[in-house]
Formats: C-alpha cells, structure tokens, sequence
C-alpha cells in the first residue's frame, strides 16, 4: 500500500457525552476506493465531515496528504489550525452531499464556475470550459442554463458532483449521495461515480446503503459500528464472508430489507 | 373655506411626507445592512456595536430621538464646543431612519441567519471565504426573504413621519394641524389627511412588491 493519502490517528469526536468516533484509527492510500457502511449514528457520515472540516474533532489526529488537517506547527507541537490552514487544506477535498445543496439562486453553469472563478481565480471564459467539460461527464450538458428546481434530484446530484469535481480535488467525499433520490434515479448517479472511480486516479471515500454498488466500485469495504471500524476487507471479503457477528447481523438486515 | 380649498396646502405638505419617507426609508435600508450583517461579524468590537445601535434605537421612543436630535443635540454640541444645530428636515430623516434602520437591522440578520446550514456548508465545502459566502450564498437567497418584512417597516415609517410636525417640519400633519387651527374644520380636514396618508401607503405598498418581484428571481426559477 503506498503512502496513505488520508489518515485518522485516535481520532475523536463527541457530542457531548456521546462518543460519535471513538479511538478512530483508518487510512486511505491514494487513488484508493473506500467505501463505509454500516447502521446510523455509527460515525460514518461524521468521518467524511471532519475531513471537510464541517465538524471539529475532539481529540487525535486528522492528516490529508501527510499534513495535519484540524492541527498546524507551532513552536511546541501541534496547535489548533486557523481558516488560512483550513482554507489551505479543503483544496485537496470535495464533498457531494445526500441533499445536493446546490445554489438554488444560480443557474447550473454558475453553480459549477462561481467557485473556480472566485476561489480559484480561474477566467470567466476557462470556468466555463471546465464547466462544460464536467457536465458532459455527467451527462447534463444541455441543462447549463437551467435552475437547479428546474433539474429531478438525479439530475441535481450529478451537478452537484460536477461542482465539486470542478475545484479538482484529490479527494472525493460522496455522504450517501443517492439516499434523497427516487429509487429510479439512483441507477443515474451510481453510473457517474462508477465512471469517476474507473476512469480517474481520484481518492474516493464513500458513505453509501447501496450494498451492490459498494460491492461494484470500491477497492475497499469498511464496516463502521459505535464509532470505529468494526470489519473491513475487500468486498469479495465482507460480503461473502464477512467474520463478525455484528457485520453478519448488520448485512442480512440491509440485503433482506 | 370649501374643501377643495385645504388640498393645496395639504398637497405641500404631503410633499414633504413623501421626500422624509423616502430619504429616511432609503437610509434606514441602508443601516439595516450594516448593522444586521455587523451584528453577525466574528469581531466582538463590531457585533457590540451594532448591538448597542439596534437596541438603543429599538428601546427609545421615535418622538424622544426626534426632540433629542434637533433640540438636546445642539445644546450637547455647544457644551464641547461644535455646532451641531440640524436642519428640521436632516433631524426628521436622521430620527427616522435611525429608528427604521435599528428594526430592519433585525430582519436582516433573521433573514440571513434563516439560509439553511446546508448552504453554509456547500460553501465551505468549495472554499469559499466568509465575505465571498456572505455577497454571493446567503445575501442573495436572505434578500428576497427580508422583502415583505421590508415592505412593513417602509409604510410604519411613512406613518412615523407625522411626528416630524412636532418638529416644526411642515409635513402632512403638520399642514393639517395648521389648518385646523385656522377653520376648526377638523371633520373634514382629518379625513382628507387621513385618505391621502392611506393613499401613500397604497403607492408605497405597491413599490415594494414591485421591488420584492425584481429580487425573488433572485431564488432561482420555480418550476
């Protein structure tokens, strides 16, 4: 395995007397594929938020690209990081998010260059052309002029995903990017990231229920539970075979259901 | 005197009702947003600010601020020194807008605090810095929300301005208090002044959804 690109040292994070990470130790090497599942409150979405830094961790150590990411140098060891480290950091990240949160007052071809231009710095005319170039990707170049309610929710999602593809991230956060969609406009946005994942050196990480589909795309499985890793292995490992009890338990439920 | 007589004196005067609504109104709009943002800044010296000017001008009475402008004013102004004596017409539109400015202040910061987290965290999520969120995520999506609230304080203000006579500004009520001291006609004079007072209220209303329309495309196409 090369150099991780992501790792969770002891991390973490509570909300008040609950423990949402608990000791969290995890990695992810670069260009890996890593998807996480497992039951609600287990920290799974929670894990790609820290790495957005939506949410502060309480204690450990949080590293993207082998520098700390909540913490920076001081002169006696780590100290908590400010908005210039933060800033400097998210460059590496993207985020697409279960409701899409896309800008409802901007069109479709906004939405993916507003942030190129003003935080890139990017020229109108070279946004635009990393606009068109990600929405062909995503299938929706004919819709750059409309508003995202204009758009379904599988449409929605795959501008959301151009829009962060559009700042060229290393790292691609997905938190359960198909679980606010119709069930027949899951099958849409899968094949985008299945796509992203086959054709792209990108680091993917992954919060998901679609069983089959995590099984499809990633290199790895990850089975969270009470905040920390129960089981993971490839998906050949955990799905066919997987040794824990709780993973067994957690998996008839979700194949049955 | 027949009625028609009053309307040109009352006409003056609603005249000047209607330059110390817009001014004060346009300056209250103004104090809004510097002091609804302020009191969302992350440095306390501009939050404690913005909080002592809405608060102060949300707990003193209109008539109070009127008189303590263009009376107490100048006298505080001679004490150290400066010639602070105001125009009735700047002391009117200063009082008012203040006092507009200090309750629009508060729609302002409501609105903007109502743009959903998500936003917020979108934005995040693609670097944008705080003053880039402000101007280009939730201003945008907070205006439209703030225009009926707007549209309130614009016609509570054109109403405010009666108390501006007390100033010996001559607005509307101001003309009909002087007429009436004149013929004692107070049945006709009041209703006229009262019709013409609901008849700016009437324009004005209508001005704001007109405004209101202009900046709700800013919410994106319906479907």
């Amino acid at each position: 395995m090369s150099e991780p690109i992501i790792k969770f040292e002891k991390v973490v994070k509570s909300y008040g007397n609950y423990r949402v990470l608990n000791d969290l130790d995890f990695e992810v090497a670069r260009g890996e594929k890593v998807t996480i599942i497992g039951p609600s409150g287990s920290g799974k979405s929670t894990v790609l938020r820290i790495l957005m830094t939506l949410e502060k961790i309480n204690g450990g150590v949080v590293s993207v690209g082998n520098e700390p990411l909540w913490h920076e140098q001081g002169p006696n060891g780590l100290v908590p990081a400010r908005e210039a480290h933060l800033r400097k950091m998210r460059k590496q990240l993207g985020m697409v998010f279960q409701q899409f949160n896309l800008f409802p007052h901007m069109t479709v071809l906004r939405n993916l260059t507003e942030a190129p231009m003003s935080v890139l710095g990017l020229s109108k005319q070279d946004a635009r052309e990393r606009a068109e170039e990600l929405l062909q990707l995503v299938g929706l170049a004919d819709q750059l002029q409309k508003f995202p309610n204009q758009l379904s929710g599988g449409q929605q999602q795959r501008v959301g995903i151009a829009r962060a593809l559009a700042m060229r991230p290393k790292v691609m956060l997905f938190d359960e990017p198909t679980s606010a969609l119709d069930p027949e406009l899951v099958g849409e946005v899968l094949n985008v990231i299945a796509k992203l994942a086959e054709e792209h050196d990108l680091t993917m990480l992954l919060v998901t229920h679609e069983m089959r589909f995590a099984r499809e795309v990633s290199d790895r499985v990850c089975f969270f539970d009470q905040g920390n890793i129960k089981e993971q292995g490839t998906p050949d490992e955990l799905f066919t075979n997987p040794k824990e009890e709780r993973t067994r338990a957690f998996l008839k439920a979700v194949l049955e259901g | 005197m027949p009625w028609f007589d009053y309307l040109k004196p009352l006409a003056d005067g609603a005249w000047i009702t209607v330059q110390l609504t817009v001014f004060s109104t346009i300056l209250g709009a103004l104090l809004s947003f510097i002091f609804g943002i302020g009191k969302l800044s992350d440095n306390w010296a501009i939050r404690a600010v913005s909080i002592a000017y809405i608060e102060i001008f949300r707990g003193t009475s209109l008539l109070v601020q009127l008189f303590w402008l263009y009376f107490a004013l100048p006298i505080a102004g001679d004490a150290i020194g400066l010639d602070l004596r105001l125009p009735p017409v700047v002391a009117g539109v200063a009082a008012l807008g203040l006092n507009i400015g200090a309750y629009g202040a508060e729609v302002v910061r409501g609105a903007i605090q109502a743009v959903t987290p998500s936003q917020y965290e979108a934005a995040t999520a693609l670097n944008f810095t705080r003053r880039q969120t402000l101007w280009k995520i939730s201003l945008p999506q907070a205006i439209p929300e703030m225009m009926p609230s707007f549209g309130n304080l614009a016609v509570q203000n054109l109403k405010d301005t009666a108390l501006a006579s007390l100033i010996s500004l001559g607005d509307l009520a101001f003309r009909a208090e002087q007429l009436r001291n004149y013929t004692q006609d107070s049945t006709t004079i009041y209703t006229i002044v009262l019709l013409m007072y609901f008849g700016m209220a009437l324009v004005l209303t209508a001005m704001m959804r007109v405004l209101e329309a202009s900046v709700g495309r800013w919410r994106g196409a319906r479907s």
